[in-house]
């Protein structure tokens, strides 16, 4: 009786994830959907609560306070420009919960001698992955958070020998199903996952960790069907699949962006090879025109249609705010500005559009890319602000360059560029960009937020 | 294969299958939303966690369960709270207009 109570709250609360992500397809319902999901997270925890299964009580509450006390400052205090690096922790945190589900699991399987094959190809699975998940997580929050170095980190074989513990990661696996009670096996796949996942992320720049962020999303619900499947448990099935589906997505979407396949991303080590920055060079003639700033808040201030291109760089700046009172000014001129928005721009999918959110910009002035491409040839100036790779020409022109192929924003269409920039060096991925030196650009060099700053100042005496 | 296998399986399918056609259709504006959205749901792990640790197997399990339990409701109380932070700062024109009017 209990436990049928249990599946049918489990049931409810799957609906109600499905609901909340569907609700998540606008933003004017969307809060509302994250409620509902909040809510069927409660239903589930709590009807777990009084499983029969369960006979003590004081470590649930243990973990359950220690986690609250963690989650309430990571979901209250963290500030939205570190975002990315605080979506990537907590994959690592879910992952890690998942692993360790796994391994009790495996071990309680191993004590009662209860562990069937098809529980052990599960409970392998979502060791791995987990185990990969984790530590992988833990690499891109380092690289995110500049603990790590953010350049692709290479050595000679790397793709090879990576290739390799993978292959040897699923042999144990598959010795594994054959005799389930080899524990050494077990915690050799638990090692060979860990391994993985720092091996896997170290190659990756970070203009790549969009990709990586979404992949360790896919990953980390893969974990939790395969727990899913381990303790015949159908939401977590469920929520691992929307989970895995929504990474997958993501991954695709970004991958897609930078029209460079999933292989590419993960074997290429972007903006490591010297090769490609040589071959780049040919196209790159010219010198970088530097503006004033009281020049550069003249043109802005006399435009009628100004467009505005953020990047990383402004997520670096922390110039969200800035951005938003310069706009206001400029829209109390009767200039009409709207934003740009790469879909990699940043440090992970939406990363821009967040930013500019919590300044207050409405997002309605929002537009991605392709719905905003066309306008760029009407618009009197484009503001680049901190973005480089995904504007650059060579991208569509140069076809030794690296970037070959990736869709950009067409802002040298534009009547006029300012770009600002915090100095002359190459962009991210070490690509040398022609847009800089084309006569039509201006570049306003130093920090983005003060730059801002000075440009506000002038529009309004202008 | 056991026929719970099976239903697992169709389980697994038909929910990859929904969770494809809902995610496809949100903007990339909400992407970010999105990711810690589905962040926080995946804290659902804690229902598996809750009976490990609360099972009182062996005090190893009990441990790795407890840990589990703390990261998962991390997840889930974190993963929430920042979701609703960030959607909540999203606003169409009209709003902003009225705020600006009534400040």
């Amino acid at each position: 009786m209990i436990a049928t109570g249990i599946q049918i709250a489990y049931l409810s609360s799957a609906a109600l994830f499905v609901l909340a992500l569907r609700a998540l397809g606008q933003p004017t319902t969307a809060r509302r959907g994250m409620q509902m999901a909040a809510f069927g997270m409660l239903v589930a925890v709590c009807a777990t609560l009084v499983d029969q299964r369960i006979v003590s009580y004081e470590w649930l509450i243990v973990g359950l306070v220690a986690g609250g006390l963690i989650g309430y400052p990571l979901g209250m205090w963290v500030p939205m420009t570190a975002m990315p690096q605080r979506i990537a922790f907590s994959h690592a945190f879910g992952a890690l919960a998942a692993t360790l589900v796994g391994v009790g699991e495996y071990l309680h399987g191993f004590h009662e001698e209860t562990l069937s094959h098809g529980q052990t190809v599960a409970l392998g699975f979502e060791v791995f992955f987990g185990a990969l998940t984790v530590t992988g997580s833990l690499m891109a929050f380092g690289k995110l958070q500049e603990l790590l170095p953010g350049a692709p980190i290479t050595f000679r074989g790397q793709n090879v020998f990576n290739l390799a513990l993978f292959a040897a990661g699923v042999v144990c696996l598959v010795w594994l199903v054959v005799s389930p009670y080899d524990t050494a096996f077990f915690i050799a796949i638990l090692a060979i996952g860990l391994a993985v996942g720092v091996l896997m992320v170290l190659p990756i720049g970070g203009a790549d960790m969009p990709v990586v962020v979404s992949l360790l999303n896919s990953y980390a619900g893969l974990a939790a069907v395969a727990t899913g499947f381990a303790l015949d448990n159908n939401i977590l099935i469920v929520v691992g699949a929307l989970d895995g589906a929504s990474g997958f997505i993501l991954s695709m979407a970004m991958s897609k962006a930078m029209n460079r396949s999933f292989a590419n991303v993960l074997f290429g080590a972007f903006g490591a090879e010297t090769g490609g920055a040589d071959a780049a060079q040919d196209g790159v003639a010219g010198e970088m025109m530097p503006i004033d700033a009281d020049d550069a808040a003249l043109r802005l201030a006399f435009a009628r249609r100004v467009i505005i291109v953020p990047g990383y760089g402004l997520a670096v700046a922390q110039a969200q705010h800035q951005v938003r009172e310069l706009a206001d000014l400029l829209e109390k001129r009767d200039v009409d500005v709207r934003f740009a928005i790469h879909p990699v721009a940043g440090r992970m999918p939406g990363h821009m559009n967040v930013l500019l959110a919590e300044a207050g910009i409405s997002y309605d002035k929002l537009f991605d890319m392709e719905d905003i491409n066309e306008r760029f040839s009407d618009a009197d100036v484009a503001l680049v602000i901190g973005a480089n790779d995904v504007v650059n020409p060579a991208a569509r022109t140069n076809r030794s360059s690296p970037i070959y192929g990736m869709p950009i924003l067409n802002v040298q269409d534009a009547k006029s560029v300012i770009v600002l920039k915090r100095g002359r060096g190459k962009g991210f991925s070490g690509v040398e960009n022609e847009l800089f030196v084309s006569p039509k650009t201006s570049m306003l060099f130093g920090d983005a937020k003060q730059s801002i700053n000075k440009l506000c100042a002038e529009v309004k005496q202008a | 294969m056991t026929s719970t296998a099976i239903i697992q399986l169709f389980v697994f399918l038909l929910a990859g299958f929904v969770g494809f056609q809902t995610i496809s259709r949100i903007p990339p504006l909400l992407h970010t939303p999105l990711m810690a959205a589905t962040n926080a749901i995946s804290g659902i792990s804690l229902v598996a966690s809750l009976v490990l640790a609360g099972a009182d197997q062996s005090l190893l399990s009990t441990v790795l369960g407890t840990i589990a339990v703390g990261c998962a409701t991390a997840n889930v109380v974190g993963g929430f709270l920042i979701t609703d932070r960030m959607l909540a700062m999203f606003k169409p024109a009209r709003l902003e207009a009225k705020e600006q009017m009534s400040s």
